[in-house]
């Protein structure tokens, strides 16, 4: 059954490959909230009403696309959380939406949510800086489903979303961006109050609310109004590529100006993912972080790179405990993450 | 999503609990919080909510965010479709339906100025559906925009041929007529 796949395995096929930047930007993702002009905004709609639009949704995009939906009052407090650890789910629709669904694709790069806080979100991942990329297949997405649906929209205000801070394109688009380079060097917080004055915002690994575990940031436009799809990312990138070009000078100082030093905070976190027994999800998301950095400058070599996103989702409480079978408490978790980490990098070591 | 005390009112408050670093997550609509403020909050009192933050962020000068209680006769603004009041929708900043972007039109100017950068004109991506000669109109902008700045850069030959371009997209406008 294809929900078990979806679950039991923490990195999508998607991820597994390479994108362009892919040492610095983990991953690029672009959302569209939809909405139907003929229904209440999700908030305020009936059980009958959710499951009629549900199906109306699926059908849009039924042709072309082969996606497996899975509905959220049948799936475990477990298996939501699992779904949201893999950003496949928001915590949103997890947590609330009684009628909600998502509609997956095989390699987990599309995730369409229903009844989430908007009637539809289409959401579009890619390795690597491809905004350009996810923003067309998301497209794309959106025109299959309008083939079928009335949406909500106004000449003036554009695409009607249940929050005003989403109206008008819909459009969040983001990347996921590791920085250990500026976070080292104390460069990240004289950054982020210029990338918010040009409407963009960072935030943690999850979103809205989150710490920025293993030094990896979110980074998002904050407006919907007043620009394009097309400029919103066409100014993302180009804040990107500053971001990749500021953090890869960091990492040269780093590696120039105190690479013993630098070598030395490497192999102590290897030697602490290799050999502890009980880490935090906080101490293993930096070791990791160290770890990738160091294979990243050269220093460690028999290592993959995907380890970073693979144990990052992988050590959530969540996976831990869809691993186990069952509840945990915090530090038997603490336990299992250890060995779990263990286990993988010996893997590694003998390939 | 409704408050999962009372199950009928919608939660406006969300906050996590976290004991022995468990999180415990509660959503809970403002009666319900105010009931259960001690049960949930260890005795701190509940003296601010997310309709201050929003009432405040929103900083509207109408009476309908401004105790209400003292206006009882006050027509009170809501959504005909459904039946969400303005009050509501500052409370939880979620709009009912899609309705509500109209029914609350004159109060959502300077809201939208506010969350977004003094943008309140979408000017992005059309339904096809919608169709009509706003895919048109939205074409005629951009080319002045693209005109503005070659008469700028004086580039007057490629501003000559945007020019004719706007024309002819203009009366097509008016061919179709004025639906939109």
């Amino acid at each position: 059954m294809s929900l078990e796949r979806f679950i039991n395995q923490a990195v999508s096929s998607w991820m597994s490959n390479e994108g362009p930047h892919s040492d610095i930007v983990l991953s690029s993702r672009v959302r569209l909230a939809r909405n139907l002009a003929d229904y209440h905004f999700p908030l305020f709609l009936k059980a009958n009403e959710a499951k009629d639009m549900t199906v109306q949704i699926s059908e849009g995009v039924q042709d072309g696309y082969q996606l497996e939906r899975l509905e959220m009052e049948q799936l475990s407090p477990l298996q939501k959380r699992v779904l949201v650890e893999k950003h496949l789910i928001s915590p949103y629709l997890a947590d609330n939406a009684a009628y909600g669904a998502v509609l997956l694709s095989e390699s987990e790069d599309i995730s369409i949510m229903i009844n989430e806080e908007d009637h539809i979100r289409i959401q579009c991942l890619a390795p690597g800086l491809q905004l350009k990329e996810v923003l067309e297949k998301a497209n794309e997405l959106d025109d299959a489903i309008e083939g079928k649906v009335k949406y909500a929209f106004d000449e003036q205000r554009g695409y009607l979303t249940s929050c005003p801070t989403n109206v008008g394109t819909g459009l969040r688009a983001s990347v996921m961006i590791h920085l250990p380079g500026l976070v080292l060097t104390q460069q990240l917080s004289r950054i982020i109050p210029a990338i918010s004055q040009l409407g963009f915002v960072v935030r943690g690994i999850y979103g809205e609310g989150s710490e920025a575990l293993g030094n990896i940031f979110q980074i998002s436009n904050q407006l919907t109004l007043g620009k394009s799809e097309a400029d919103i990312v066409d100014d993302l990138i180009s804040i990107v590529h500053q971001i990749i070009a500021h953090e890869k000078s960091a990492r040269e100082v780093l590696a120039n100006t105190s690479s013993i030093r630098l070598e030395d905070k490497v192999f102590r976190s290897y030697g602490v993912l290799t050999n502890s027994r009980i880490i935090e999800t906080k101490e293993a998301a930096q070791c990791l972080s160290d770890v990738r950095l160091g294979i990243d400058i050269g220093y460690i070599r028999n290592i993959s790179r995907s380890i970073l996103n693979e144990l990052m989702i992988l050590t959530q409480p969540g996976f831990l405990q869809q691993y186990a079978g069952g509840p945990l408490h915090p530090e038997e978790r603490d336990i299992r993450r250890a060995a779990l980490i263990r286990e993988r990098l010996q893997l590694e070591e003998n390939c | 999503m409704i408050c999962q005390s009372c199950k009928e009112r919608p939660a406006s408050l969300h906050f996590t609990k976290t004991v022995n670093g468990e999180k415990t997550e509660f959503h809970l609509c403002e009666k319900c919080a105010q009931e259960k403020g001690e049960q949930y909050m260890f005795n701190q009192h509940f003296d601010f909510s997310i309709g201050d933050l929003l009432g405040g962020l929103f900083n509207l000068n109408t009476p309908f965010s401004s105790q209400p209680a003292q206006y009882p006769q006050q027509k009170v603004l809501k959504c005909g479709n459904c039946q969400t009041t303005f009050q509501q929708f500052v409370n939880q900043g979620k709009f009912g339906c899609a309705q509500c972007y109209e029914a609350f039109q004159d109060q959502l100017t300077p809201i939208l100025k506010r969350l977004q950068n003094g943008n309140t004109v979408h000017t992005g991506k059309i339904p096809a559906r919608i169709g009509g000669t706003l895919h048109l109109k939205k074409e005629i902008a951009e080319l002045k925009a693209k005109l503005q700045q070659a008469i700028e850069q004086e580039e007057f030959e490629s501003a000559a041929d945007i020019r004719d371009q706007i024309r002819s997209f203009e009366k097509k406008v008016l061919s179709e007529g004025g639906e939109s």
